[in-house]
């Protein structure tokens, strides 16, 4: 039975490096395998539709005729399953967490490379 | 003299999940429990009807957010002996090492609850600073902090490489000694014993009989431990199971305490005997036939029943959660306790209620 | 690696003969599960001894079927035999603490089917737009 074992690992700690980042004092360090957001890069995509049909969730939706690619980043679980099973590496995960939303809506891509919301 | 009926529960500071108690008091002694449960109820077994077998490890992942990779390694694992898959063996020894990570973090966020519930705040604190040092492994190895998503049929998705092994283990070294100062308090302070010896003790027998597993047992004497059987790279490494004989809420601390640097030393031995090789088969078909797979939670013993008729989506998939066996004991040792008694008395039994209510 | 399940198949009113078997043997309760099949629910009971399982399997045919409970024997059932009731519509006999279909709280009653109608229908869920 010890007394005050606490006060001697407070004071200890208290003088350490904290093991949490101070944000938003110092900028966030990413790791580098972690997996945040999807991203999408349409300059080789075929529209195939393999990346839809894999998606656990059904987070994507692949319009083959308008050539469109739409994925709801509030369903998406970051598996990574459409990553892997991409012909072309048109998908890909980014550490960083992304935007946030305030509307459910999908991220809709159109072949021309321009991104709406 | 007169009885009154206080609610505990669902929303409660010490409850991490929601849990009912009607406990009838006589002047601060608890003479009865009357339980209430089926609030996180997510129908999860029912979802097999709708998710593919191969889809469904990410829902078997999700029943539970801290034991969350061995549900999903035990999934893999009874598919896999359905089917009658050989896993290779560098697969074996990561999720091995995986499911000792989620061990080690799942027993410090219990620690940081239990010292929460005793009204150490500071203690909670510290216990979880350590956590997020083990959350910094995870997240660098499988990309994620709480879900890991790395196990499939078939053997894991990512690999770890030998620089990240050097890492590991070095942080790991730091992070022993951290968990040593932490368990030194909860194990000699005078304060957290006052709180911890002595309540709610449960018999050898008693502990059999209703059907205890994991810490819950073995702090009562009885070894058992189902890392025992051998499944992933437990062949090769041997596992002792700790125990006490003690049978109070001291005990099962203590033992808690002892799994932790037991993971770590099986982390070291597994990181040092792991072989090369390709980390996952590719699996084809469907699966067909019956099985019951057992592993090691933190919480205890995991029981898989999965029935599949060679169609994609499995006929009847059900779990039982090691807290659904814990729940009986709980609610046999809480009469007869003090009210101010009963936040650690349902802490100890390390109750996930999302994992007993799918 | 996991075992292979043996599983030995009784009848009804065998079970609590069987179950007080495995009692004097000093087994644990380990699970019961239970399977909605076309016409009748199928139940397994795993027991264990020194991490070996011994499990049985019991068929319920039909409509008015009553299992017999276990909870005198082994305590720890009741959570098992309230579940099953609550999610299969089974009607059990002799429990000792009976939450009456209230352990869970479902939005359709009998999620997996009871006697009467084979397969529950959930509320179709509101239309959504993609």
């Amino acid at each position: 039975m010890s007394y005050f074992t606490m006060s001697k690992l407070a004071l200890k700690w208290a003088f350490t490096k904290p093991v949490t980042t101070r944000y938003p004092f110092e900028p966030r360090q990413e790791l580098a395998g972690s997996r945040g957001w999807l991203v999408f890069t349409d300059e080789n995509c075929a529209y195939c539709n393999v990346c839809a049909k894999k998606c656990p969730t059904g987070a994507i939706v692949v319009n083959r005729a308008e050539k469109t690619l739409a994925i709801d980043h509030l369903s998406c679980i970051t598996c990574g399953c459409c990553v892997e099973v991409c012909p072309k590496d048109s998908l890909g995960l980014i550490p960083s967490h992304g935007h946030s939303q305030v509307t459910k809506d999908h991220e809709v891509f159109q072949k021309t490379g321009k991104a709406s919301t | 003299m007169s009885r009154t009926v206080i609610p505990f529960g669902p929303q409660h500071p010490v409850l991490p999940e929601p849990i009912h108690l009607d406990l009838v008091v006589e002047d601060e002694k608890v003479i009865e429990a009357r339980p209430s449960i089926g609030f996180v109820h997510r129908g999860l077994e029912k979802l097999v009807e709708k998710k593919d077998y191969v889809e469904f490890v990410y829902v078997a992942e999700r029943i539970c957010g801290i034991c969350s990779f061995i549900h999903g390694q035990t999934y893999c694992q009874a598919i896999e002996t359905i089917m009658d898959v050989q896993v290779p063996p560098r697969a074996l020894y990561l999720r091995t090492v995986w499911g000792e990570l989620s061990r080690i973090h799942s027993h410090l966020l219990w620690l940081g609850l239990m010292a929460d519930a005793m009204g150490f705040e500071s203690l909670f604190m510290h216990s979880w600073r350590v956590r997020e040092r083990i959350l910094n492994i995870v997240e660098a190895t499988t990309g994620g902090r709480v879900i890991f998503s790395s196990c499939k049929i078939g053997g894991v998705r990512r690999d770890i490489e030998a620089e990240a092994i050097t890492g590991i283990l070095k942080e790991i070294n730091e992070i022993e000694k951290d968990m040593r100062d932490v368990c030194k308090v909860f194990l000699d302070d005078s304060s957290a014993k006052a709180r911890l010896c002595g309540v709610g003790v449960i018999s050898k027998t008693d502990a059999y009989d209703l059907g205890c597993v994991g810490p819950m047992l073995r702090a009562s004497g009885v070894s058992q431990d189902m890392r025992r059987l051998g499944y992933a790279a437990f062949m090769d490494i041997p596992v002792e199971p700790v125990t006490r004989s003690e049978g109070d809420c001291y005990a099962r601390c203590a033992v808690r305490c002892e799994e932790l640097l037991q993971s770590v030393r099986i982390i070291r031995t597994a990181l040092a005997k792991i072989p090369a090789g390709e980390i996952a088969v590719k699996v084809t078909g469907n699966p067909n036939g019956e099985t019951i797979a057992r592993t090691e939670q933190p919480r205890g013993e995991v029981v898989y029943h999965i029935k599949a008729n060679a169609t994609k989506n499995l006929q009847r998939f059900r779990v039982r959660t090691p807290t659904f066996a814990n729940l009986p004991a709980m609610l046999s040792i809480l009469p007869g306790c003090e009210l101010a008694d009963v936040p650690i008395i349902v802490l100890t039994i390390d109750p996930c209620i999302s994992c007993t209510e799918r | 690696m996991t075992q292979e399940p043996n599983i030995k198949v009784i009848l009804a009113s065998q079970l609590r003969d069987e179950i007080r078997t495995m009692r004097g043997q000093g087994q644990r309760l380990v699970q019961i599960s239970a399977t909605r099949l076309p016409d009748e629910v199928e139940l397994t009971y795993s027991f264990d001894l020194n991490d070996r399982l011994t499990n049985f399997r019991l068929v319920l045919p039909g409509e008015d079927t009553v299992l017999p409970s276990i909870s005198e024997i082994y305590g720890c059932a009741i959570l098992y035999e309230n579940e099953i009731h609550d999610l299969f519509d089974v009607r059990v006999d002799g429990l000792t603490v009976d939450f009456k279909g209230n352990l869970y709280s479902t939005s359709v009653k009998f999620p997996f089917g009871s006697t009467k109608s084979p397969r529950a229908e959930p509320e179709p869920a509101p239309a959504t737009n993609p």
